[in-house]
């Protein structure tokens, strides 16, 4: 159904070219988020959306952008959509938008937007753009997702809010590792994603 | 007076934009390889930061707010800081030549630096607390104070992992861990060194 260069744009950033460990863009919102799953996974998709409708915007209007005031618009467009969302996460999911604070805001300033928009959507057409879009948000919410699942399972035992480790371990002498909920550690979680996905992918190229 | 200065110690150290917050990552990681040009960098955040946050301050609660405007920030936000990240360019460009020259390329990226955005949107988050918490933000010096402190903060940080980098050039790393990898994990154990203020009180 799709040929080899949209399969290419599309699932290229999960893996082979992904925006946050290959790419190292986005990583505040990254890291900031994912003390929990669900603000994490509101986010990946805030971001996803974000990322697919500015690109197409952008796309169509490349022609007519004067290049000197490039960054200005695009940053306008962004601006526009991320208030739209904002707003849209207010109205229907309070509680989530309060966790997410102002990294919500702070989409307009993550560089995985601006880094489509110019290295992307200003070159291709609406469509292709759009798959770029997708992919390099499924790409980014794929690294939140992992480093969240960690996190709130080791640190608090839960997954979205429900007890996944069990009563009897607490009463063997299990205890949560308050140290995952550390922004500390967040860190050091996504340089070992780094370091596995480098070593994996560095085998199968050899 | 007190309250001001509070602020500024606690926004250097325990609420460090950097270990706490996170903001303005992908520039420190990107520009932290030797101690010079990072030093640059960061004065060059510390002073758009100074010169943005107060602007941000005085929209919000004498322009924004009285009109019921908030939902415009974001937009309005952005515009001020690239608007003033182009005219810091040309004055510094105008009057100081050596200091252009040393900052270079990246003044204009700062426009796109999340530390800024953040310290504004912190900044309007804070406008809101009780004055009593030790995190509010209640007048103008108070809004210079926390810009200060972010800035310098941001600076401290990036010149210590600067410094870091550059003696574990002659170290031997796992090659899959080599550069970004085992950078990630410096900043994680830094952050756990700067863990040790967040009891700070003044």
């Amino acid at each position: 159904m799709l040929s080899q260069k949209t399969k290419d744009t599309l699932l290229g950033p999960l893996n082979v070219n992904n925006p946050v460990v290959v790419q190292i863009l986005g990583i505040c919102s990254a890291l900031a988020v994912t003390v929990q799953l669900k603000p994490a996974l509101v986010m990946g998709i805030a971001v996803t959306i974000i990322v697919a409708m500015s690109n197409v915007i952008v796309s169509l209007i490349r022609k007519s952008i004067p290049m000197r005031v490039r960054i200005i618009v695009q940053l306008v467009v962004v601006a526009a959509l991320v208030t739209l969302v904002s707003e849209i996460l207010k109205a229907f999911a309070y509680d989530v938008a309060m966790q997410l604070s102002v990294y919500l805001g702070l989409i307009i300033t993550n560089c995985i937007l601006m880094g489509r928009l110019e290295a992307f959507a200003m070159t291709n057409n609406a469509w292709d753009s759009f798959l770029d879009g997708l992919g390099n948000g499924f790409g980014y919410a794929l690294v939140l997702v992992i480093v969240a699942v960690v996190r709130e399972l080791l640190g608090a035992g839960q997954l979205l809010g429900f007890q996944v480790i069990p009563e009897s371990f607490y009463a063997a002498g299990y205890e949560n590792n308050g140290m995952m909920l550390m922004p500390a550690m967040a860190l050091i979680l996504v340089g070992c994603i780094i370091w596995a996905h480098r070593a994996i992918n560095d085998k199968e190229g050899k | 007076m007190e309250h001001a200065i509070s602020l500024l110690v606690r926004s250097i150290f325990s609420d460090n934009m950097i270990f706490a917050y996170f903001l303005g990552m992908c520039s420190y990681l990107a520009v932290s390889k030797n101690v010079k040009t990072s030093a640059g960098l960061g004065v060059a955040v510390t002073f758009v930061l100074l010169v943005t946050l107060p602007v941000n301050y005085l929209l919000q609660t004498q322009v924004l707010e009285p009109l019921h405007l908030e939902y415009l920030s974001f937009i309005l936000f952005i515009a001020v800081i690239a608007a003033i990240v182009q005219i810091v360019e040309m004055v510094v460009e105008k009057f100081s030549p050596s200091l252009y020259a040393s900052l270079g390329i990246f003044l204009p990226l700062i426009a796109v630096n999340c530390a800024i955005m953040g310290g504004s949107l912190f900044m309007q988050q804070r406008i809101g607390l009780p004055a009593v918490d030790a995190k509010a933000i209640t007048n103008f010096g108070d809004a210079v104070c926390y810009a200060l402190g972010s800035g310098l903060g941001w600076f401290l940080a990036i010149v210590c992992l600067a410094g870091i980098r550059e003696k574990m050039e002659y170290n031997d790393v796992p090659k899959p861990l080599q550069g970004l990898g085992i950078t990630f994990i410096t900043v994680g154990l830094m952050a756990m060194a700067f863990m040790c203020f967040s009891g700070l009180e003044f």
